[in-house]
């Protein structure tokens, strides 16, 4: 009490005051969203090449955009964080999954082949067929590898984070993983740094 | 020997989402503020990526030209 009396005059013109508040409080917001710098935290839970793309993808081109990034590995994400990376696709029990060959007249190219579910199950080595032909479409096509995009993601300070629970259950040696990890953290550490984020995805 | 004005220019043809982007803040990096970069790419994802890349980080995008399949922008580093 007594320290706005000081500074606000009692003949004081009450619209003219708000007008000019409303102006400054405009100018200091967008000051403020000017200087901010938008974050983005990912948890990262698959460990097939396919589902690699996505937080690495999303991963090295918001921090293109000079957003700070984070992301958690978990479960079957760690396989990312390996030193050799060795992931495979596998077309079963994944009906989306187009299934063309990635040379040949384009007439084959243009194939959709529709293999049935115990077919796949029941060749040995399909899963490894599979990753060799989207291996030679990515190359095909232009489209980065994991290996391209997670170097990127490095350079660019990207925080990679990975889960202690996960190394301990599935029993891996901490000598398999790169050594830019940052952390080895649990749920626990991650979700504060997930709530101060703008934007947070699961994949 | 001075070169500021001299657009630098990046072949990011053949190359599919993200990697124009990733390339262009690459090069832009080694670019002093004012100095231009012209990009080069086939990828038609990297017309409004280019524009999103720039609004997003304050770059100017000066311009933006298709022809033939391939796509030529000019950037000044802000």
């Amino acid at each position: 009490m007594g320290a706005v009396e000081k500074i606000i005059p009692a003949n004081l013109d009450q619209s003219l005051f708000d007008q000019w508040f409303d102006q400054r409080f405009e100018t200091r917001m967008a000051e403020r969203a000017a200087a901010h710098v938008p974050s983005l935290s990912i948890i990262a839970t698959k460990g097939t090449m396919d589902w690699a793309y996505p937080p690495f993808i999303l991963a090295s081109t918001a921090s293109a955009l000079g957003w700070d990034v984070s992301i958690f590995f978990t479960f079957y994400g760690l396989e990312l964080l390996k030193k050799n990376l060795n992931l495979e696709i596998s077309p079963l029990g994944n009906p989306s999954m187009p299934m063309k060959v990635p040379f040949g007249p384009q007439w084959l190219r243009d194939i959709n082949w529709k293999v049935p579910n115990a077919v796949m199950a029941g060749v040995p080595g399909f899963e490894k067929v599979a990753t060799r032909l989207m291996e030679q479409t990515v190359k095909n096509k232009g489209v980065a590898t994991i290996e391209e995009l997670r170097s990127a993601c490095i350079e660019a300070d990207v925080k990679l984070v990975a889960c202690q629970m996960t190394v301990d259950l599935f029993g891996y040696s901490p000598d398999e993983f790169i050594p830019e990890i940052k952390d080895w953290i649990g749920a626990a550490s991650f979700l504060p740094i997930a709530q101060q984020s703008d934007v947070s995805l699961f994949i | 020997m001075m070169s500021t004005n001299a657009t630098q220019s990046l072949d990011a043809r053949g190359l599919n989402c993200p990697l124009p982007i990733l390339r262009t803040k690459k090069a832009l990096s080694d670019r002093g503020a004012g100095e231009t970069l012209a990009i080069t790419s086939t990828d038609p994802g990297s017309l409004k990526d280019m524009q999103a890349f720039c609004k997003q980080t304050g770059h100017e995008l000066v311009s933006s030209d298709s022809m033939q399949g391939e796509f030529v922008f000019v950037v000044r580093k802000a």
